[in-house]
């Protein structure tokens, strides 16, 4: 297991109730797909806002970053930087930059 | 004493007003969920401190909110919206099939009897309801698979469920209006719908009395006349007393008969508010001129109400679901613009007050009357 510190948006943390990072255990090998099972998981309230939770699409205006990368079209189940399982960078999702 | 708790959405948060029976002096909650679009807040004629909300972005997609002590607090309840089957094609903007898509929820209507019942009407058009005071949702999927909605088609704003009935009278028997696809019955609780819309003529179409496809923006009814409907198409009002079989044209001396919001007095069947907008293509009121018109003839001739509303330089639009009443003995009125600004009305439309004037765009309008 490793401690992932995730950053999520504004709104989503208004929602999850948190203030700054989330860290949560996430099993090896860490991927996306399992951090946002981990993320929602822990905050139910999150299921759907971050992706289909039928199909496990990304939503369209949803973005993941990390150690200065768009993560966002890596397939789901792609190991994440090992700067992120080691704790060192967290692993960002936010909402794309398109006004409102 | 008696009150009113008026439930405002607006494209960036939520807003409870509340006033004692006098309707002069309100007191603004909010904003509630900042920064989210709410398209619709909604409370229980059974349980007034049961209130349901819509909250969306384009960004995160849906949550539901519900209070449980009259918009004070909040929690979020179910917000999985999966349609029923494989969901097929209804008609894109150019008349190309386009995948149906579940986007927002457009308009919650608790029911008239049960305080855990809540229908909602969702873009892409389709209801759904729940049972259990909105933990769960399930599709009525045989509005959608009726046999029309590969026919339907989205309006500018989307096409969605947004305007849904339940008739006072008979429990079984429901309304809904979609744009654009029109007005929809059934007659046996949402298992089986019916297109009502013999009568419309929409120019917007290529058949301009077809079936289906028409944008109907809002349709109202009666308590004490459940047979008697009337509708604000895109353009054109209209009523029906046969229960949406037949439809015909009450615009009467309206200026214009474009518009959004419609709805009836609540003591007086035949008395109808509207706010006529300029046309399909400017949508803000005409001449700059913000007035309701109010028919006490079901339709046909009409007056503009203007006492209290701003005369000159206002060019906003009242959005389909931004106007309702209330049931105190002296009928209030309320409805919302997308300036920002709520109007009350304390006395059935001759005066108005801006209870707020700086809000967002304003989305929609519902209110409450307390005991």
């Amino acid at each position: 297991m490793s401690e992932i510190r995730v950053v999520i948006p504004t709104h989503l943390k208004t929602l999850a109730q948190v203030t700054g990072e989330v860290r949560l255990e996430v099993a090896d090998p860490v991927t996306t797909e399992r951090v946002l099972d981990a993320l929602e998981a822990r905050y139910p309230v999150l299921v759907g806002t971050i992706r289909n939770p039928e199909t496990g699409a990304r939503r369209a205006f949803v973005r993941f970053f990390a150690c200065e990368e768009d993560l966002s079209h890596d397939p789901p189940e792609h190991p994440l930087p090992e700067a992120v399982v080691r704790g060192v960078e967290p692993f960002f999702v936010i909402g794309a930059m398109a006004g409102g | 004493m008696s009150g009113v708790r008026v439930l405002v959405g607006t494209s960036k948060g939520a807003f409870v007003m509340s006033a004692d029976g006098t309707r002069r002096d309100w007191r603004i909650d909010g904003p509630f969920f900042e920064g989210w679009e709410i398209y619709h807040v909604k409370g229980s004629p059974v349980d007034t401190n049961r209130v349901y909300a819509s909250q969306s972005t384009g960004w995160f997609g849906q949550i539901v909110q519900r209070s449980d002590d009259g918009g004070k607090t909040w929690d979020t309840v179910g917000n999985q919206f999966a349609y029923d089957g494989v969901p097929g094609t209804h008609q894109w903007y150019d008349g190309t099939p386009h995948p149906w898509e579940f986007a927002r929820v457009w308009h919650f209507e608790p029911s008239l009897s049960d305080p855990d019942a809540v229908l909602a009407g969702v873009e892409d058009a389709a209801l759904f309801r729940s049972s259990d005071a909105g933990a769960s949702w399930a599709e009525l999927s045989g509005l959608r698979n009726g046999g029309t909605g590969s026919r339907w088609q989205p309006g500018a704003g989307g096409m969605a469920v947004h305007t849904i009935i339940e008739d006072p009278t008979n429990p079984k028997r429901l309304y809904v209006a979609i744009s654009a696809a029109g007005v929809f019955r059934s007659d046996d609780g949402g298992v089986t719908w019916t297109p009502k819309n013999r009568g419309l003529a929409s120019g917007e179409i290529p058949d301009e009395d077809a079936e289906v496809g028409h944008c109907v923006h809002r349709i109202a009814l009666h308590p004490s006349a459940p047979e008697t409907l009337f509708m604000q198409k895109h353009w054109d009002v209209m009523r029906s007393d046969d229960a949406g079989d037949s439809w015909r044209e009450v615009s009467g001396d309206l200026p214009t008969d474009f518009g959004f919001a419609i709805d009836v007095h609540a003591h007086e069947p035949e008395t109808l508010y509207v706010v006529p907008i300029t046309s399909d293509s400017v949508h803000y009121v005409l001449d700059g001129k913000l007035r309701v018109y109010r028919s006490r003839t079901g339709g046909g001739e009409w007056e503009p109400l203007t006492k209290g509303l701003p005369q000159e330089h206002c060019y906003v639009n009242v959005l389909r679901d931004a106007m309702a009443v209330d049931r105190l003995e002296e009928c209030g009125v309320y409805f919302g613009t997308t300036g920002g600004q709520v109007f009350a009305s304390p006395d059935g439309g001759d005066s108005w007050q801006a209870i707020a004037s700086n809000l967002p765009r304003v989305l929609s309008v519902e209110v409450q009357t307390l005991a």
